[in-house]
């Protein structure tokens, strides 16, 4: 076990290492500046000594060569350098935006988790009901159902009947504090980001729970249980659910790590300043090293949550052996 | 009897007018809570950057030497002090302004400001040191010197005299900095971008990366009385959806860049008079751009014909209800006394009052230089407003002429480097600025060895005569003839530029907020020191 953990992380090393050179590699081949972005936005008529200022300020004067070695070199201690655009170091820029999307992922995870894992399954043991219509009729929407569009939505509903009830319309507040600061602004903050992303990550999650369901409660070792006369509470607890609970958790891990820097549209759409946000606009600006810095972050959540994941299989199923 | 019915009369509306201006008497105290329609600002060093996202988050903290009046910001001639105590006349044939310096300011840190902060943080602007970024030098090109004689005088000595000189140094990016920190081999001019310290009306009080900034009531503002509000508090939000909401919800009273005309329809029609929208004509144009190292844009019939199809007088109502775009004018921001007069502008390919008229020379010029079939990919910045409007709108308009086109729209990134590289055909572009100062403004339609923003990659030598003429030209009448001139060439005779329209800002706001007053740019008369809240 130990070595397999250990194996697992010496593992991450190179995947990292690939997604830096492929990383460094794309952002230099997308056409573009940041300092034509940075002193031609605001329409005054620069000079080329200015351009050329700018380029030796933030190093892309330099050959690709240099600054891919001074990048990994960097990555390799851990310094990510300095954002192009802000000037303020990259791990600043990104320890301020990564407890926003962090707690939303949590609390869409806690969400969905809450939600999909008994709907799933009290609609895979009322197979065919009405109950297991409802229930794959509102996992299907959740599918469907964008959540960006869906957040834009339950802004103007809220402000809508706000409105239509008080004279006044309200909206959740737009200046995020932390849960440490002011715990009831942050929730109502938080709450309605995370039920919309929760939303889809729950359908998800409930029709994976359904399908693994409907497949463990017709293997034998269920009739054999139910042959011994076991309680069928005990049937479904131990003996199917948790078999099931493997493709579950795995949707769960995957979506997880997503959440954390795949919020992009919806952040935008509740002005959260997470790490999606953050992406996006480093993108825009053409700004290397933060955006590098950006996706060594995803890779490596989703890497570990991968590590995390295969490590809970074999807390679930004992015949799996992490050797 | 008549007289004195009169006086009776005037008597009564006094007295009804009473308490309307009771009304309008500022009061002091609270919070305003604005949207900055950014992320963030790159850095909050106002000399280095040229984003509204720096003026709207750090403008209110820092004080400049002159400004537009911010109590009529709307015109583009009405400059007044801020630091100085009174706009001076020019000496030396013009080519001297001497400025006092008020004393007793104080820098929030409780420096006194005098004359030495001001040349210095100018001559950082105009003269940047080897490795300080100052991209509005090339506003500065008539100016020899910046000194400072003794600690209430500033001397700026231009090279020749202008009327460029004092519109540019309105600009609200000159803020004044403390010479002991710009002269700190420790801090110097860098320690700006990541800290605010000025002399302006509020003190900075903290701020939260993509978050928010704050701003405290600064005590000690030399404008007695000023400012009206206590906190400052600017929320970022570089999505308009959340920036509408928010003043509808009154999570925040005011955006100051300007929203669509949709926006503005939509928040009226949700909240009356709770509302207030002030509009202006923006100092911003579309401009397309022809590439003219490639053919057929290397021929002036064709460059002049595609303007001759656009129908500026009978569009832009139209397209003015659905986007940010209203006023047609030349490439002189048409509110400024150098505006081509209406008579002028009709004289001009493209203004012709009878479009049919129009229409049929085009067509007659584009058989002549044998592009009759013109098919080419119009460049577009893939930004709603008013690119995407225009763009599809321009597209409609060419079309009635025989050309088809295209459109490719590209982020800001690849399309500010598909200009540069000129890997382009016809480009749309948008020239925007701050004050209003057409000798200054009209600089992107320079020639390329001169200007870096024109990509049309073309020279033209007698262009620069025109241009060199108006710009030295100190009699306004002369000036304006100049400017016509400049402007009939570079839009007509040789038909470099296609103006399109100019812009249009509105501004749709809680009807709280008073004292604030629109002006023809997003980036002046940000330091709200004379806004105040009703309530």
């Amino acid at each position: 076990m130990h070595r397999y953990i250990i194996n697992r992380i010496l593992l991450v090393i190179p995947t990292l290492l690939g997604a830096a050179a492929l990383v460094f590699a794309l952002m230099r081949l997308i056409p573009g500046d940041i300092c034509l972005v940075r002193l031609g936005s605001g329409g005054t008529s620069f000079t080329e000594q200015a351009l050329q200022t700018c380029h030796a300020e933030i190093g892309i004067d330099k050959p690709w060569i240099v600054q891919f070695i001074q990048f990994i070199w960097g990555l390799v201690r851990f310094d990510f350098g300095i954002s192009m655009w802000s000037g303020k170091p990259v791990v600043d820029e990104i320890a301020s935006r990564f407890p926003v999307s962090l707690e939303v992922a949590v609390m869409a995870t806690i969400i969905a988790v809450v939600l999909a894992i008994p709907l799933g399954t009290i609609s895979a043991l009322k197979q065919n009901s009405w109950i297991d219509l409802v229930v794959r009729t509102f996992s299907i929407a959740g599918i469907a159902t964008p959540s960006f569009w869906l957040g834009i939505m339950s802004i103007l509903l809220v402000l809508d009947v706000t409105q239509a009830i008080s004279g006044h319309p309200w909206m959740p507040p737009i200046d995020y504090v932390s849960f440490w600061k002011d715990p009831i602004r942050n929730l109502s903050i938080v709450m309605l980001p995370a039920l919309t992303v929760g939303y889809r990550y729950c359908a998800v999650s409930m029709r994976m729970t359904r399908s693994a369901m409907l497949e463990v409660l017709r293997e034998d070792y269920i009739r054999t249980a139910r042959a011994k006369g076991l309680v069928e509470k005990i049937i479904i607890n131990r003996h199917a659910l948790k078999n099931a609970m493997l493709p579950v958790v795995t949707v769960i891990g995957l979506e997880f790590a997503f959440l954390i820097g795949g919020l992009v549209v919806t952040e935008q759409v509740f002005n959260l300043n997470g790490i999606g946000r953050l992406m996006v606009l480093s993108v825009q600006n053409q700004d290397y090293t933060l955006t590098q810095a950006l996706v060594m972050l995803v890779v490596a959540i989703a890497v570990l949550t991968n590590l995390l994941v295969d490590l809970l299989y074999a807390g679930l199923d004992p015949r799996i052996r992490l050797n | 009897m008549t007289r004195l019915m009169a006086l009776l009369g005037g008597c009564i509306a006094a007295l009804v007018a009473l308490p309307a201006l009771a009304d309008e008497t500022p009061k002091h105290g609270g919070t305003l809570t604005y949207m900055i329609p950014a992320d963030a600002p790159p850095t909050f060093d106002g000399h280095r950057e040229t984003t509204y996202a720096t003026i709207h988050t750090a403008a209110p903290y820092y004080s400049v030497l002159i400004r537009v009046n911010p109590d009529n910001p709307s015109s583009t001639t009405d400059f007044t002090c801020d630091l100085c105590t009174e706009m001076p006349k020019p000496t030396d044939g013009g080519k001297t302004y001497t400025f006092n310096i008020r004393t007793g300011v104080k820098f929030h840190n409780g420096d006194p400001l005098t004359a030495a902060d001001v040349a210095a943080s100018w001559n950082e602007i105009i003269f940047p040191p080897k490795g300080v970024l100052s991209p509005r030098s090339s506003n500065f090109v008539m100016v020899d010197k910046v000194e400072a004689p003794d600690p209430t005088t500033v001397v700026f000595h231009l090279k020749f005299a202008t009327s460029a000189f004092l519109p540019a140094l309105a600009d609200p990016f000159g803020w004044i900095y403390e010479k002991k920190i710009l002269d700190d081999p420790s801090k110097g001019p860098h320690w700006y971008e990541k800290n605010i310290m000025g002399s302006g009306p509020f003190k900075f009080a903290g701020y939260e990366l993509g978050q928010e900034i704050k701003g405290d009531r600064n005590p000690d503002y030399y404008h007695k009385g000023l400012p009206y509000l206590d906190h400052i508090i600017g929320i970022f939000a570089p999505k308009q959806a959340t920036r509408v909401e928010a003043i509808r919800s009154n999570r925040a009273a005011i955006e100051f860049r300007g929203f669509p005309p949709a926006s503005r329809d939509d928040l009226k029609k949700q909240l009356g008079d709770k509302i207030t929208v002030q509009e202006s004509d923006w100092n911003c144009g579309s401009v397309v751009t022809l590439n003219e190292k490639k053919k057929p844009f290397d021929d002036p019939r064709v460059r002049r014909a595609l303007s001759l199809a656009i129908n500026r007088w009978g569009g832009a109502p139209a397209l003015s209800k659905i986007a940010d775009v209203r006023t047609v004018g030349s490439i002189i921001f048409p509110a400024s006394p150098l505006a081509p007069s209406k008579a002028q502008l009709e004289t001009i390919a493209g203004f012709w009052p009878d479009i049919n008229k129009s229409r049929a020379e085009a067509k007659r010029l584009l058989k002549e230089a044998g592009a009759e079939n013109l098919t080419f990919t119009l460049l577009n910045r893939a930004v709603d407003q008013p690119y995407k409007y225009v763009g599809i709108w321009l597209i409609d308009e060419w079309s009635k002429i025989g050309v088809h086109v295209t459109q490719e729209m590209l982020p800001t990134g690849p399309w500010f480097e598909a200009q540069r590289t000129g890997n382009f055909t016809v480009d749309l572009q948008a020239n925007c600025h701050s004050v209003v100062n057409p000798l200054i403004d009209v600089q992107p339609y320079l020639p390329s060895s001169v200007s870096k923003q024109n990509y049309g990659n073309y020279e033209d030598p007698e262009e620069m005569v025109l241009y060199n003429k108006a710009l030295h030209e100190t009699d306004p009448q002369k000036q304006h003839e100049d400017m016509f001139q400049f402007a009939k060439y570079v839009m007509d005779t040789k038909a470099h530029k296609i103006m399109v329209l100019w812009w249009y800002r509105i501004v749709p706001y809680r009807s709280y907020v008073k004292g604030w007053k629109v002006s023809p740019s997003h980036y002046v008369n940000q330091d709200l020191s004379n806004i105040w809240l009703d309530q």
